[in-house]
C-alpha cells in the first residue's frame, strides 16, 4: 500500500474518468428524479446531456496514451478513445433528439435519461474493454438499459412486443457470448485479450476449444451486430422502440457492438483471421443482401432504416473479412463514423415529424415535404444520399475507403457483390427523396423546428458531419487508421501500476 | 499555369445556385440564375480564345491535394476534347434557363435553378477533372440534379422514369468505382505509393485478363450512359418524362460524358483491350444506328422521336471513336458537339409546341406552317442540321466518322451510311406531319409564334449549326493535337499487340519449323 502513491493514482484513474462522469451523472438523474415533475424532466435531460459533455471533454484528455490500466482489465489507448468519443456524440444527439420528443410522447421521468446514460456506460465499457470479462460486462449493462428504453412507451403495444423480442433474443445471443468467453478461458487459460493472442501466436491456433468459442463469439457478437443470419430482432425492435432510441440502437450499440467485435477478431484474434475471415464473407455477402433487399419494400421509415443499418453492418464485415490489409481497420473505423452521424442526422429527422398522439412513420408520411419544410426535407435528402453513398458525403468516402482496403485483400467478388448491393440501396433511399420532393401530396405539419433547438442542434450535428467527414476526409482518415494502430502496436502487457 | 479559371468555371454556378436560394420572388429567381449562368459561359468563351491549338498536354492545370493517404488530388484541366464540351455545357445551362423562365416550369423555380446550377458544376468538373476520383465524384454528383429534375418537374410517368434512370446509370458507375479501385490498387504495385491521377495510371502492367475486365467495367458504366444499344432503355423514358430543360440537358451534354468517358479514360487507359473490343463496339454501335432510326419511326410522339434519334446519332458518335483514325475520333468529338447543338434545339421546340398545345402527338397537328411560320421555320433548320445536310454542322461531324469508319471497317460504313438515310427519312416524315397539309385540328389554328425569348434562345443554337457547318476550322485544329496524342497511344497499343501476335505465330511455328530439334 505504500506504493500507492498519488501519482500513480492520479495516472490511473484518468483513463476512467470519463466512465465515472456518466456513472455519476447516470446516478444524479436518478436520485434528483423523484424530486423532479414530470413536466420539467427536460431538465433532468440537460443534466444528462452536461455529462456527457464532460464525459466527451474528459475522453479528449486521455488520447494519445497507449497501455493497460487495472492489471489489463481496460485498454487505455486511442482505439477506446476513438470509439468513446464517437459514442459520447451519439448519446448527445440521441438526448438532444428526446428533450422534446419525452415531454411531446409522455415518456418523461428520470429514468429514461437514466438509462441512455447507463446504456453509454455500457457502450464506453466495451470500447474500452482489455478483457472478456469486460466486455462481457458492458455489453450487459448496454443491453439492459437498451432494453428498457425500447420498452419505455408502456402504453404502446409495439413498444412493449419490440422490448420483449429484443430482450429474449438479446439474452440468448448474450449466453452465446458468455459461452464462448468460458470456452476462449478454458483454452487458453486467461480472459486477457493480449495472453489470449501471444498464446495464438503461441501455438493454439487449432485448438478444437478455442475455435468453438470464436465461434459461439462470432455469433453473440452477430446478434448484437445485427449480421444476418441473427439480424431477426432488428426491424422490429427498431419499429416499436421510442424514435431517439432507434437512433440510439442504430448507432451506439452498433458501435459499442463492433467496438467489442473489432477488438477481439481483427486486433487480438488476428493471427487466426485464415479461420474466419471465410465466414465473415459468407456474411456479409448475406448480411448486405438481405438488408438491402428486404429494405426494398418496406413501407415504414423505421423499419427501412433498420434493414438499411442491417445492409450496413454488412459492408463493415466486407471490412473485417479484409483483415489481412494494413487498410481495414481504419477503413471501418472511417464508416462506422460517417455512418453513425449520417444516420443519427436521419432519425433526426423522423423524429422531427413524429407529433404526440401520430405515429408518422410511413415513407408516405414523408410526402410533400419538401414543400412544406424544404430545409428539413434537404437534410433528409442527404443523409439518404450519404446512406447511399453518394459522393462527397461521408457514406461514399467510407464505402471506397472500405472497397479499397477490401480490394487490397484480394476480395475482388466480395467487392462487386457490396458495389452491386449499394446500387441497389439507392433504390430504397431515393425513394423517400421521391416522396418529399416528386410526389404530389398535402404533407404532414411539423412543429417549427425553430422552437426546438436541442433537435435542430442535433440535426445540424448530422448535417455537418455527413459533409465535412466526406468532404475533408483526410483528418478523419488518419484519425481512424491511427485509432486502430495504437490498439494492435501495444507495447506487450505494459500495465499501470495500480491493483496490480 | 493559369490561375483558377477552371476552380471558377466549376464552382461558380455553385455559388449561384446558393445565391438563387436567397431569391424570393419568381421574376429575380431566373434573373438570377441566368446571369450566374452567363458568368462561366463567358469564362469558357475567354478559355476557347487563350487555349493553345498547338500543344495536347492538359492546359489552365490545377492541382491541390485532397486525400494525401489516397493520394487523391484535385487535379483538373482542359484539352482540346473537354474545352468544346465545357462550352457546350455553359452554352446550354444558359440557353435552357433562359427558356424555361419563361413559362415551362410552372413550379417551384427557385428549387429548378438550384439544381439546373448544381448539375452545371457536376457537368464540369467531371469534363474538367484529371483525377479518377474528382471524376467520379463529378459523375455521381451530376446524377442528383438531374434525377430530382425529372422527378419534380417532369411529365406522365416521371417516378418510373427517374427510377430507371437512377438505377441504370448507379450499377454502371459503382462497377466502375470497383474498376478504378483495382487499378489503383495494381499501380500501387508497380509504383509504389497510391494516386488516382490519370497519367500515372497509364502504362499500369496489367495481365490480359484483368485489363479486360477492368475495361468492361470502365465501359459498362460509360455505355449505359451513352447510351449503347443494349443499354439504351432507361432513355427514352427518362428523356420523354424530364422537363424541356432537362431533356436538353441529358441530350446535350450528359450522354456525352458517356462518350467522352471512352476517350477520355476507357480507351486510353487500356488500349489493346480497347483495340480487341472494337468490332464488338463497332457491331454495337451499328445496331444502336438501325435500331435508333427504325423506333424513332414509328414513335407517335415528337419526344420520343427525338429521344430515339438520339440512339441512333450516338451510334455514329460511338463508331467514329471506334474506328480509332483521326477522321473517326475528330468526327466524334465534332458530332457530340453537334448532336448538342441540334438534339438541344429540337428538344427545345418540341418543349415550345408542348407548352402551347399540352400535347406532342404527331397526329395532333398537322399544318402549323400556316399558322406559325417562324416556328417552323426555324425547325427546319434545326432538323436539316440534325439529319445532317451540308452546309450544316451535321454533315461535318457525319461525314468524318463514315471517312474513318470507311477507312477501319467497309461493311459498318455501309450499314451507316442505310442509318443516315433512315435518319433523314425519319426526320422528314415527323416534319411532314407536324408542318405541311391541311390544318386537321381547329385548336392549331390559334396557336402562337414564337416569343422573343423563344427566338433569343433559338437563334444562338441555329448561328453555331451554320457557322460549324460552313467553317470548322478553329474546331477541329484545336482537337487535334489532343486526339493525335490519344491515338499514339492507341498506336503504340496496336504496335505491342501485333508485337506479340508476332511472337505468337513464331512460337507456333518453331516446332514446325526445326522438327527435328526435339
Amino acid at each position: 500500500m505504500n506504493q500507492f502513491t498519488l501519482a500513480a493514482v492520479n495516472f490511473a484513474w484518468l483513463p476512467i474518468l470519463p466512465l465515472i462522469a456518466v456513472t455519476l451523472g447516470a446516478i444524479v438523474v436518478m436520485l434528483v428524479g423523484p424530486n423532479v415533475d414530470d413536466e420539467d424532466s427536460a431538465g433532468l435531460g440537460l443534466v444528462a446531456l452536461m455529462t456527457v459533455l464532460a464525459a466527451f471533454v474528459l475522453t479528449l484528455f486521455t488520447l494519445g496514451q497507449n497501455s493497460l490500466a487495472f492489471g489489463g482489465a481496460l485498454a487505455v489507448d486511442d482505439y477506446s478513445g476513438f470509439f468513446e468519443l464517437v459514442i459520447l456524440a451519439a448519446t448527445a444527439v440521441t438526448i438532444g433528439m428526446s428533450l422534446d420528443y419525452a415531454a411531446d410522447e409522455g415518456l418523461a421521468g428520470a429514468e429514461y435519461y437514466a438509462l441512455i446514460l447507463f446504456a453509454a456506460l455500457g457502450m464506453m465499457l466495451m470500447a474500452a474493454a482489455g478483457d472478456l470479462i469486460i466486455i462481457f460486462l458492458g455489453l450487459e449493462t448496454m443491453s439492459i438499459a437498451v432494453y428498457a428504453l425500447v420498452g419505455f412507451m408502456r402504453r404502446d403495444p409495439r413498444s412493449n412486443e419490440a422490448a420483449l423480442k429484443y430482450f429474449l433474443l438479446g439474452a440468448f445471443s448474450t449466453g452465446f457470448l458468455l459461452y464462448g468467453i468460458a470456452l476462449v478461458y478454458g483454452a487458453t487459460g486467461t480472459i486477457r485479450l493480449d495472453p489470449v493472442r501471444a498464446a495464438i501466436s503461441g501455438g493454439m491456433a487449432s485448438n478444437p476449444l478455442l475455435l468453438m468459442g470464436l465461434g459461439m463469439m462470432l455469433i453473440g457478437f452477430g446478434f448484437k451486430v445485427a449480421a444476418v443470419p441473427f439480424h431477426m430482432w432488428t426491424p422490429d425492435a427498431y419499429e416499436g422502440a421510442p424514435t431517439p432510441i432507434t437512433a440510439f440502437m442504430a448507432v451506439g450499440v452498433k458501435l459499442a457492438a463492433f467496438a467489442g467485435f473489432l477488438r477481439i477478431f481483427l486486433v487480438h484474434l488476428g493471427p487466426l483471421s485464415a479461420q474466419w475471415s471465410d465466414v465473415l464473407w459468407v456474411i456479409a455477402v448475406l448480411t448486405m443482401t438481405v438488408g438491402n433487399v428486404v429494405a426494398l419494400v418496406q413501407a415504414n421509415i423505421k423499419r427501412m432504416l433498420a434493414y438499411s443499418a442491417i445492409a450496413h453492418a454488412g459492408y463493415v464485415i466486407v471490412g473485417m473479412a479484409a483483415a489481412s490489409s494494413h487498410q481495414a481497420g481504419g477503413a471501418i473505423l472511417y464508416y462506422l463514423l460517417g455512418y453513425s452521424f449520417t444516420n443519427l442526422g436521419a432519425f433526426a429527422v423522423v423524429v422531427a415529424l413524429e407529433r404526440h398522439g401520430e405515429v408518422r412513420d410511413r415513407i408516405t408520411d414523408f410526402r410533400g415535404l419538401a414543400r412544406t419544410h424544404p430545409a428539413l426535407a434537404a437534410a433528409m435528402a442527404l443523409f439518404m444520399l450519404s446512406l447511399a453513398g453518394v459522393p462527397p458525403l461521408a457514406g461514399f468516402v467510407g464505402k471506397f475507403y472500405l472497397f479499397s482496403a477490401a480490394l487490397n485483400a484480394g476480395l475482388v467478388w466480395l467487392v462487386i457483390i457490396a458495389a452491386i448491393n449499394s446500387a441497389i440501396s439507392v433504390y430504397y433511399y431515393t425513394r423517400v427523396i421521391v416522396e418529399m420532393y416528386a410526389r404530389e401530396g398535402e404533407g404532414v405539419s411539423v412543429k417549427r423546428i425553430g422552437t426546438r433547438p436541442a433537435l435542430l442542434l442535433s440535426l445540424a450535428v448530422g448535417v455537418a458531419g455527413t459533409i465535412l467527414i466526406g468532404l475533408f476526409p483526410q483528418p478523419y482518415m488518419s484519425a481512424s487508421a491511427s485509432a486502430f494502430a495504437s490498439a494492435t502496436s501495444r507495447p506487450a502487457l505494459k500495465t499501470t501500476a495500480l491493483l496490480r | 499555369m493559369g490561375g483558377f479559371w477552371l476552380t471558377g468555371l466549376i464552382f461558380v454556378p455553385t455559388l449561384g445556385a446558393f445565391g438563387v436560394l436567397m431569391q424570393n420572388d419568381e421574376e429575380s429567381i431566373w434573373r438570377s440564375a441566368f446571369i450566374f449562368s452567363l458568368i462561366p459561359l463567358a469564362m469558357s468563351l475567354y478559355l476557347f480564345a487563350a487555349f493553345d491549338p498547338h500543344q495536347a498536354a492538359y492546359q489552365f492545370v490545377e492541382r491541390y491535394s485532397w486525400i494525401s493517404q489516397f493520394g487523391i488530388s484535385y487535379h483538373v484541366g482542359m484539352d482540346g476534347i473537354s474545352l468544346f464540351l465545357v462550352i457546350l455545357t455553359t452554352l446550354l445551362i444558359s440557353l435552357s434557363l433562359l427558356y424555361s423562365g419563361g413559362g415551362d416550369i410552372e413550379m417551384r423555380p427557385r428549387e429548378f435553378c438550384f439544381m439546373m446550377l448544381v448539375l452545371e458544376t457536376g457537368l464540369i468538373g467531371a469534363l474538367l477533372a484529371i483525377d479518377l476520383f474528382l471524376f467520379y465524384v463529378f459523375w455521381e454528383v451530376m446524377l442528383v440534379p438531374m434525377y430530382l429534375m425529372i422527378g419534380i418537374w417532369g411529365h406522365g410517368r416521371k417516378i418510373y422514369a427517374t427510377f430507371k434512370f437512377v438505377l441504370f446509370t448507379m450499377i454502371g458507375s459503382l462497377l466502375m468505382l470497383v474498376a478504378i479501385l483495382y487499378l489503383v490498387g495494381a499501380a500501387r504495385a508497380q509504383i509504389g505509393h497510391l494516386t488516382f491521377d490519370l497519367p500515372d495510371l497509364y502504362n499500369v502492367p496489367l495481365s490480359r485478363t484483368e485489363a479486360r475486365w477492368l475495361f468492361a467495367g470502365f465501359a459498362i458504366a460509360f455505355a449505359i450512359k451513352v447510351p449503347m444499344w443494349p443499354v439504351h432503355t432507361w432513355l427514352p423514358d427518362a428523356h420523354t418524362e424530364a422537363p424541356t430543360a432537362g431533356s436538353v440537358m441529358l441530350a446535350g451534354v450528359m450522354l456525352k460524358m458517356g462518350t467522352y468517358g471512352f476517350l477520355r479514360f476507357a480507351i486510353p487507359l487500356f488500349p489493346e483491350v480497347a483495340i480487341e473490343a472494337t468490332p464488338i463496339f463497332m457491331a454495337l454501335a451499328v445496331v444502336g444506328i438501325i435500331y435508333g432510326a427504325l423506333v424513332a419511326m414509328v414513335q407517335p410522339d415528337l419526344k420520343r422521336i427525338v429521344a430515339y434519334s438520339s440512339v441512333s446519332h450516338l451510334g455514329f458518335v460511338m463508331l467514329g471513336i471506334f474506328a480509332l483514325n483521326p477522321q473517326g475520333i475528330e468526327g466524334a468529338v465534332y458530332q457530340m458537339l453537334n448532336h448538342g447543338v441540334s438534339t438541344g434545339a429540337l428538344f427545345l421546340m418540341v418543349g415550345m409546341i408542348y407548352v402551347r398545345r399540352h400535347t406532342r402527338e404527331v397526329s395532333e397537328f398537322g399544318g402549323l406552317w400556316k399558322t406559325v411560320p417562324m416556328f417552323a421555320a426555324l425547325f427546319m433548320v434545326v432538323m436539316l442540321s440534325s439529319i445532317g445536310l451540308p452546309g450544316l454542322n451535321g454533315f461535318v461531324g457525319e461525314f468524318l466518322i463514315l471517312l474513318g469508319t470507311f477507312l477501319h471497317s467497309e461493311p459498318a460504313a455501309w450499314v451507316a451510311v442505310i442509318g443516315l438515310v433512315l435518319g433523314a427519312l425519319y426526320m422528314m416524315w415527323a416534319y411532314e406531319r407536324v408542318m405541311w397539309g391541311p390544318v386537321t385540328k381547329s385548336i392549331n389554328q390559334t396557336i402562337k409564334d414564337l416569343s422573343g425569348r423563344e427566338i433569343a434562345v433559338m437563334v444562338p443554337l441555329v448561328a453555331l449549326m451554320l457557322l460549324m457547318g460552313l467553317y470548322p476550322r478553329p474546331l477541329l485544329s484545336r482537337m487535334e493535337p489532343s486526339v493525335n496524342a490519344l491515338l499514339d497511344r492507341v498506336q503504340a497499343a496496336q504496335a505491342r499487340l501485333d508485337a506479340s501476335h508476332a511472337r505468337t505465330l513464331a512460337a507456333l511455328a518453331a516446332p514446325v519449323r526445326n522438327p527435328g530439334d526435339k
